[in-house]
């Protein structure tokens, strides 16, 4: 018998993800069309439309919603294509959407929160395969082709993100696994003395230095990403200089605020506005003064942090930071008024004035960001999920202070690492077979 | 001629436990062992479980084995180690007294009315026959044979430099048998392991070393254990000096490791003391754990000091010892140096490649520790029945458990040192814990009726419980407000949430959830572990339950017994060569062979999915 067999068949449709990705090239174009595969998929496309689902494999128009805010994100054609009579042979559901960018951003980001997974490479002939819907003929000729193609295209793939990235990876590989030795030093031999085993710190020198390297990469070579994540904006300044009256006061302003998240954490306060298009999200981070409250001096370290991940710092009443678009606030107590002088934008957040200026800047700055995006937005896009990966994975296991989960994070950050450089392990290893297919397929 | 369905060669803890096992399944067992003295002799230290191997112990429990309990019965002293590092670290672990686990074992073996003893010396494989024996006292047959040899096959026992043969003190080594292994052609290797001299507890002075005392309230190693009123017992710690570690390095050349004796690897995990002061010569002291051996023994071992120095150099580092200054040493400490067979000669289920029905369970597979012993023999003892019986296999996979664990990394990867568990061997560990072993091998167990009838009522039992309880923490909830005014802070969302998730946050554990919802007050306390720690983890579970079904996907594709895999179209000779000497026995396998390369496998997958 095979011991596995009782759980599997119960659990299999439910570990099934419902997985999506834009099938058609990157934005703008005159229509975007974003593909939805698995179980999930029907219920998905009912709680986006708030309506009954159309008949199957016709387009029809439906107006599609963010269900955690109920602003309308596009009018579009969807269809649904329900299981076994679909390309995957799962549910599928298609969007045919205006193909702009901040629609595109948007539709993409919402799928995202309503619990939907961004399909990995080939992820949609993975489905395929899994149901039988390919013949063993053309399995066996993926096979050659496969054969042929894998090491070149793992090559082409390290090309395409700068020639060092191989030997990146490999000098991060060996830093985390130094970093994950220490920790399960810790859990594994918890009375022996013998080991030298220093207690994990979360503020593990090596892995902020490794997030940083990570973060790094991503920037250099992920430009599009912006348009699928948007660019972040961070408020920077010390405590008390009206850093949440600017942010309200932005977001407020803003008729086509997209979602105002709750704080993550106790440190930053996001919201999520529309600038020219683009998905723009602001961070409020903790303000800088001198303390000694350990809690704080780590909210404040985690802000700069942020900071240094923004892709735009807005610096409130502090000249710490170079690179920054100055603000002083509180105009309306002077004389002045609002407007630009000595290099920093005077406004009131209070009343309004020169919220405009700020604004109208910031949307340059942002189309500045995004004009930089580079057209192979799709094809590098299963390179940014496993990068994507390892930093959330290192980031979150800074949070956390059970070791046991600390090293399951990190362990994850690992696979991410391999997938990264395209070098197969158990659990990627059919990931990694079809990887080849375009994305949405 | 005798015969029999099974015949177990050797009766330490690989030996026991392949005996039992096989019985309970229901077949007819020889065990066959050079005297019932060694039935159940703890050769190392006297404690049972640990780090990952308590793991080991549980799961070995979970199939009904006889580690666990025995280990509680004979128990003295009973520690939870990791209490502090989240469950799915956790591992209980026992000091016992060595003559009542004896005793405990012996009287398991005899309640098992399926399974003869024998006493003989083994003297070889019968001619003609895979699976019959030649020993001292005549032929003996059977439908498979379980060999669990120890250190005995080709084993040297070392004082200093002096090297007598056996596998332990007062014990010869197995000649015959380790010729008749030899005579199998299988691949060999030579691992050394040590132990520590032996003291008289009388002679130790214990108000000058820290008392350690065990938990107030066990944890056990079996989950069958009812709590008893026995005393339990404290062990010592006390540490080694900078003139200790000044001896040792005087004689090391008196040592055979540092003299040149040994050509094998010994364990990095249980240094001798040599070791020790040879590769951490900055340290000024190392923890010497002093652990009673009985109740009415008045032995102690000195664990932390396993040394192979020549006697009277052991007597004299003993004084540089704080507590130890005026120690009797019974017995003193030595090294073995043995012969263990290249685990990648075996099959997932613990049998000789190409030699049907014969299985290797236990130290003579490169193992240490009892644990890992013990748990290659119960699962060798229910493959070897089921052989006889024409059944296929049971093979644990490394999202099962910790033996599967272990069996997949000795059969797949091999060993290049003594193989001991660790919970970082896991992938999965998170899922694999102590408190749901019995829930994760139990079905297993029962599918292949090595389950007792005791043991597989309060299996059923224990299901509804959890089931009822895990219904339970779905369906009641609170508002954070709820949470608020019970004093607990979490974040004012509003949001109401069940139980279950409420139990995610970590400032909900069970006693908690408790004063929440005082309906969960009835759970009992192995059922709320199991709930209350499948919510903690709750987005971990979930995580590894996708890369589990995965992973298991690919095991699930099996490769033909004997698969040539230079038919296969699409495979280079180097992947062949490579396929061919790993032998994996499933899809999955073959992608954890080292070198193997994507294009290989979709070449593999494709003859795979074009055979079924």
């Amino acid at each position: 018998m095979a011991p596995g067999d009782l759980q599997r068949d119960a659990n299999q449709s439910r570990l099934t993800p419902t997985i999506f990705a834009l099938a058609t090239g990157a934005p703008p174009t005159a229509i975007a069309i974003v593909r939805i595969s698995g179980p999930a998929t029907l219920a998905l496309l009912t709680r986006l439309t708030g309506r009954a689902l159309p008949p199957p494999r016709r387009l029809s128009r439906r107006t599609l919603r963010d269900p955690t805010t109920d602003d309308a994100i596009d009018t579009a054609l969807v269809a649904v294509f329900p299981a076994p009579a679909s390309v995957t042979g799962d549910d599928v559901a298609e969007l045919h959407l205006h193909g702009g960018l901040a629609v595109v951003a948007a539709a993409l980001a919402m799928l995202r929160r309503a619990g939907a997974i961004p399909a990995a490479a080939g992820a949609f002939t993975r489905r395929a395969f899994d149901n039988g819907k390919l013949d063993l003929g053309q399995v066996e000729a993926l096979a050659d082709l496969i054969a042929a193609e894998t090491d070149g295209q793992r090559r082409a793939a390290l090309g395409r993100t700068g020639t060092e990235l191989a030997h990146h990876v490999d000098r991060w590989r060996t830093v985390l696994t130094d970093i994950r030795a220490d920790i399960e030093a810790t859990l594994d031999f918890a009375e022996d003395d013998d080991v030298a085993a220093r207690p994990f710190d979360v503020a593990d020198e090596r892995l902020c230095a490794l997030a940083g390297e990570l973060r790094t990469i991503r920037a250099q070579t992920e430009r599009g990403g912006r348009l699928r994540d948007g660019v972040t904006v961070a408020i920077v300044g010390p405590v008390n200089a009206g850093k949440s009256t600017l942010l309200n006061a932005l977001a407020r302003r803003d008729v086509a605020l997209v979602s105002p998240l709750p704080g993550t954490t106790r440190d930053a306060i996001e919201v999520r506005v529309d600038l020219g298009g683009v998905l723009v999200t602001i961070v409020d981070t903790a303000g800088v003064r001198d303390t000694s409250d350990v809690l704080e001096v780590a909210g404040i370290r985690r802000g700069q942090l942020r900071a240094e991940q923004a892709d735009i710092v807005v610096a409130l009443g502090s000249t710490a930071f170079p690179n920054a678009i100055h603000v002083v606030s509180k105009s309306d107590r002077t004389s002045e008024g609002a407007g630009w002088r000595g290099g920093a934008l005077h406004l009131s957040a209070t009343t309004g004035d020169g919220i405009d200026l700020l604004e109208s800047h910031l949307a340059a700055r942002v189309s500045e960001l995004t004009a930089l995006g580079e057209p192979a937005f799709i094809a590098a896009q299963w390179q940014q999920a496993a990068l994507d990966g390892a930093i959330a994975s290192i980031e979150t296991a800074q949070h956390i202070s059970v070791a046991a989960l600390v090293a399951e994070e990190l362990r994850r950050t690992s696979l991410e690492l391999e997938r990264l450089i395209g070098r197969v392990s158990s659990a990627t290893l059919l990931d990694h077979v079809f990887a080849r297919f375009c994305i949405g397929k | 001629m005798l015969t029999f369905d099974v015949i177990v060669i050797g009766g330490g803890h690989a030996g026991c436990e392949a005996a039992a096992a096989a019985a309970r399944t229901g077949a007819r067992v020889a065990l066959v062992t050079r005297s019932t003295d060694d039935l159940g002799v703890l050769s190392c230290n006297p404690a049972i479980g640990g780090l990952g191997k308590g793991h080991l112990v549980r799961e070995i429990d979970a199939l009904d084995g006889l580690l666990g309990r025995v280990g509680d019965a004979a128990a003295l002293h009973f520690r939870l180690l990791n209490r502090s590092k989240g469950p799915a670290v956790q591992g209980p672990r026992a000091q016992v007294d060595r003559k009542r686990y004896r005793a405990a074992m012996l009287e398991a073996i005899a309640a098992e009315p399926r399974i003869a003893v024998i006493v003989a010396d083994v003297v070889g494989f019968a001619a003609g026959s895979k699976t019959a024996i030649d020993t001292s006292t005549g032929p003996i047959g059977a439908g498979a044979v379980v060999v669990t040899a120890g250190t005995f096959l080709a084993g040297t026992l070392h004082h200093g430099r002096t090297i007598t043969a056996g596998g332990r003190a007062g014990s010869a080594p197995a000649g015959a048998l380790a010729r008749a292994i030899a005579g199998l052609g299988l691949p060999r290797g030579r691992f050394k392991t040590g132990t520590p001299p032996r003291l008289d507890g009388r002679t130790i002075d214990w108000a000058g070393v820290d008392l350690q005392p065990g938990d107030a309230v066990p944890t056990y190693l079996s989950d069958a254990t009812l709590p008893s009123e026995r005393a339990m017992l404290p062990c010592g710690v006390t540490r080694t000096t900078p003139a200790t570690h000044r001896i040792v390095r005087d004689h090391l050349d008196e040592t055979p490791t540092y003299g040149g004796d040994f050509a094998g690897p010994g364990p990095r995990y249980c240094p001798s003391l040599e070791d020790k002061v040879v590769r951490f010569g900055d340290r000024d002291g190392h923890n010497i754990f002093l652990e009673p051996e009985g109740y009415d023994d008045a032995t102690v071992y000195p664990n932390g000091i396993s040394t192979a120095l020549p006697p009277s150099v052991q007597a004299e580092l003993l004084t540089t010892i704080p507590g130890l200054e005026r120690a009797v040493i019974r017995q003193s400490g030595y090294a073995v140096e043995y012969d263990y067979v290249d685990p990648r000669a075996l099959t997932p289920a613990l049998m000789v490649r190409g030699r049907p029905g014969l299985f290797l369970a236990g130290q003579i597979n490169g193992t240490t520790g009892y644990e890992e012993a013990a748990g290659q023999g119960i699962v060798a003892g229910i493959n070897a029945a089921r052989f006889a019986a024409g059944q296929s296999p049971v093979i644990l996979d490394r999202a099962t458990s910790y033996l599967g664990v272990m069996i997949d990394d000795l059969t797949h990867l091999g060993v290049s040192e003594p193989y001991r568990m660790f919970t970082s061997r896991a992938e999965y560990r998170l899922s694999l814990r102590i408190d749901n072993a019995a829930d994760r091998l139990t079905p297993i167990g029962l599918a292949c009726g090595v389950i007792g009838s005791a043991r597989s009522a309060r299996f059923a039992a224990r299901t509804a419980a959890l089931t009822e309880a895990r219904a339970r923490v779905a369906a009641l909830s609170a508002t954070p407000a709820a949470l608020a005014r019970a004093g607990i802070e979490v974040n004012q969302d509003g949001v109401a949430r069940s139980a279950e998730a409420w139990l995610a946050h970590p400032a909900v554990d069970w006693p908690v959830a408790t004063r929440l919802w005082p309906e969960l007050c009835a759970t009992p306390p192995d059922i709320a572990d199991v709930v209350a720690t499948d919510a903690h983890y709750g987005l971990y579970l979930s995580r590894q339950a996708i890369e589990i079904a995965n992973f298991r996907a690919d095991e699930t594709l099996a490769l033909a017994d004997g698969i040539c895999f230079d038919t296969i179209a699409g495979l280079s000779p180097e992947m062949v060569e490579r396929l061919t000497a790993a032998q994996p026995t499933t899809f999955g396998a073959a992608v954890r062979v080292a070198g193997v390369t994507p294009g290989a496998l979709s070449a593999l997958l494709a003859h795979v999915r074009s055979a079924t």
